[in-house]
């Protein structure tokens, strides 16, 4: 039964016509500091060729866009018509149900309506109306259509960089409109300008050029390893060196960069090392690679071109080394990437072969194309085939949830396998609730280019990530979780901060620290402490501690 | 009737107030989200708003234990610190009460409604606290994870050699030798 208004809520009641009020779409964006990243450097733009790089900073009034830049973005926007079907059916096909409204984690944190998924597509979807079709020409803005203004460009760009492409959204619209990839179009549009954040254009150029977003080379990439390999042999009293850009090696192991610098990844980086010199003595042929020195693709945030670019260096060093397949670590949008795009972008490449577990003799049929496996999916394989011995109670005093990052699960299924490894090596494993994980997941708060980890755009990382942490302070108070683990670079940069704002007492990590912490090895040291230097579960007391 | 008495009379309506005086600061075109999506996953928002204020009321009424008090005005505060508010407006619905008590009850002057404002005035600065100390905390993990990103690389490139904390030589009252 319909409930009757209270008198004072009818007297609310606004008697203005709605058409006569300011809709969203005559509110211009207001740029706030906090919320967007820095503009792109021209050094950046120029090293990879791309258009128009200047000095500029977004809370400018002026934006420095060449004479012509309606043109350029209309004849953009016509050129990907025509070539995206998926942006075509985009842009006709939404009947702005709201479905979607309410999914976005950016507009869940912030409660602003212009980061309702719906809405942000408008932004472009309204321009779209009004210069190619009949009915918006006709109409202008009763049917939907406005014209682009600097003001449009502007709100384009503050929100199109506010999306992480987390893809959230489109599971939940019922005619499976995919608004990250609107985003990515959008977002390929301002790159035509020069306007793209330097959190997307400076990692672009130093993967252009070194192998890896911070621009480490390789001799400081080795260095790292070197430093890594002292860790672990204080930890457990082994050499574990690794082999680097070895020619004839079978497989090629490709991490995002991420891995070597940041903690925590860096445990995660210390756990893949240690994990390949255990099976180094059952027949794992393996190489690092300084040039392929990054997994993470940030030409996906700039264009699909630049996508490819950069997704070849990683097959171009497998071809130069001469291995067989290539093994990938705990990335996100390195897995998206060649999950859906690669071999379109620069598929087949049949110089490898056919991906096979050389310790368990499983085919990963999934990876027949790409040649590429997920190092969470070898590893699971290697437990299932009971290939090694751990001691799960190295991680007791650990209480573990999992974070599934965007790419992997939505971006490619990957949704198993990462917990099978989790419970395989950890005692106290708690799911937070359905609707925060797997298909459902929620956003750390910082992909895709909506951030990163940049510090400038710190407030909109907590909103952001707000119905993330939300759900781990639920699994926090209620089991005492105090490890969040994820398989994903981003995850590992941005969530301890997160963690710190939100849910203080939870710390992050990798899948593969917690691998190495349980596993055993023939001749180690008595083991007292975990790869962070904390001491192990009864081991308290220890004089090495 | 004492005011004690009225405010717990008219409890829920001055709550539901309060409540929607706050969904107000919010753009137009999220209220309706905010005030009816009850999953406390799908709108964190809106869940914390309502339940936290339900429990901020109370404790105000009974007056006697500031710790809760901050920690109901540290969860909606911690948020409203990372939306698009200015700092006055993120602290501005401890305010609100006022009115909305005076709209609730009418505006009769009485000792007990003087001690009641000054009570809201008090609260007012503890949000202020509050709100500043979820700044501070924003810019303490922005220097944090600059120190991080850059510090550990140099240390790790074998670049820099920070002085060990326990080394031969390293004495206690080093901080009392004379230069």
């Amino acid at each position: 039964m319909a409930t009757t208004p209270k008198p004072q809520e009818t007297a609310k009641i606004d008697h203005r016509p709605p058409l006569f009020e300011k809709g969203w779409m005559d509110k211009p964006a207001e740029i706030r500091p906090g919320i967007y990243c820095y503009g792109s450097k021209p050094k950046n733009l120029e090293y990879v060729g791309m258009p128009y790089p200047k000095d500029w900073n977004p809370e400018d009034e002026d934006w420095q866009l060449p004479e012509n830049w309606k043109e350029i973005i209309e004849e953009g926007f016509k050129d990907r018509l025509d070539r995206f079907r998926s942006l075509k059916v985009f842009m006709d096909i939404c009947v702005r149900c709201g479905a979607c409204a309410d999914k976005c984690h950016f507009f869940i944190g912030s409660g602003d309506p212009k980061n309702m998924p719906v809405l942000r597509a408008e932004l472009l979807r309204s321009v779209y109306r009004k210069k190619f079709t009949t009915g918006g020409k006709l109409l202008g803005k009763f049917g939907g259509g406005r014209d682009l203004t600097e003001d449009v460009l502007k709100e384009w760009w503050y929100y199109l960089y506010q999306c992480s492409e987390c893809r959230r959204c489109s599971v939940f619209c019922p005619y499976g409109i995919d608004t990250a990839e609107v985003t990515i179009l959008g977002r390929e549009l301002t790159n035509l300008l020069g306007l793209n954040i330097d959190w997307i254009a400076a990692p672009v150029a130093n993967c252009y050029r070194t192998g890896n977003h911070l621009g480490i080379q390789p001799h400081a990439y080795k260095d790292m390893l070197d430093f890594f390999t002292d860790e672990i042999e204080d930890i457990t009293g082994l050499r574990m060196e690794q082999d680097m850009n070895r020619k004839g090696a079978e497989i090629l192991f490709v991490t995002p960069s991420g891995d070597v610098f940041a903690d925590p990844g860096t445990y995660t980086c210390m756990g893949y090392m240690m994990l390949f010199h255990y099976l180094k003595s059952i027949g794992l042929d393996i190489t690092w690679s300084t040039y392929a020195s990054e997994g993470g693709n940030f030409g996906y945030f700039t264009s699909h071109e630049m996508a490819k670019r950069l997704n070849a260096k990683m097959y171009a060093e497998a071809k130069r080394l001469g291995v067989k397949w290539i093994l990938g670590g705990e990335c996100g949008h390195m897995w998206r990437v060649l999950n859906q795009y690669m071999d379109t972008f620069n598929g087949p490449p049949d110089f490898l072969e056919e991906p096979v577990s050389p310790l368990t003799g499983t085919k990963f049929e999934n990876a027949k194309t790409t040649k590429m496996v997920h190092l969470v999916e070898f590893t699971a394989d290697l437990i299932k085939n009971n290939k090694l011995k751990l001691d799960t109670s190295r991680n007791d005093n650990l209480k573990v949830t999992f974070h599934d990052s965007c790419n992997t699960s939505r971006g490619m299924g990957f949704l198993e396998e990462p917990r099978y490894v989790i419970k395989s090596v950890c005692n106290h494993f708690y799911e937070m609730p359905p609707e925060t994980i797997r298909e459902q997941t929620f956003c750390c708060g910082s992909g895709s280019g909506s951030g990163l980890n940049a510090g400038e755009d710190m407030e909109l990382r907590m909103r952001g990530g707000l119905p993330r942490a939300n759900a781990v302070k639920y699994v926090h108070e209620k089991h005492g979780v105090n490890m969040l683990a994820c398989i994903c670079a981003i995850d590992r940069a941005v969530l301890p901060n997160l963690m710190d704002y939100w849910v203080p007492g939870v710390q992050v990590t990798g899948v593969h620290e917690m691998v190495a912490n349980a596993l055993v090895f023939e001749g180690e040291q008595k083991r007292t402490t975990n790869l962070r230097g904390e001491p192990l579960p009864g081991m308290e007391d220890e004089e090495d501690v | 009737m004492s005011l004690k008495n009225l405010l717990s009379e008219k409890r829920s309506s001055i709550i539901k107030r309060w409540q929607d005086a706050i969904v107000s600061s919010y753009p137009k075109d999220s209220r309706g989200f905010l005030k009816r999506t009850k999953s406390q996953f799908a709108n964190p928002v809106g869940c914390i708003i309502t339940k936290e204020i339900e429990t901020l009321y109370d404790e105000v009424i009974k007056g006697d234990n500031a710790d809760k008090i901050s920690s109901c005005l540290d969860t909606i505060i911690r948020i409203r610190a990372v939306q698009d508010f200015t700092p006055s407006q993120a602290v501005a619905f401890v305010l609100q009460l006022k009115d909305i008590i005076r709209e609730e009850l009418g505006n009769n002057h009485s000792p007990d409604m003087d001690a009641f404002d000054k009570q809201v005035d008090e609260i007012l600065l503890m949000a202020f606290d509050v709100y500043s100390k979820c700044r501070q905390k924003i810019y303490e993990i922005r220097v944090r994870e600059v120190k991080n990103q850059v510090g550990k690389l140099l240390e790790r490139a074998n670049l820099i050699v920070e002085i060990p904390e326990q080394a031969p030589g390293l004495r206690d009252d080093n901080a009392k030798t004379s230069l």
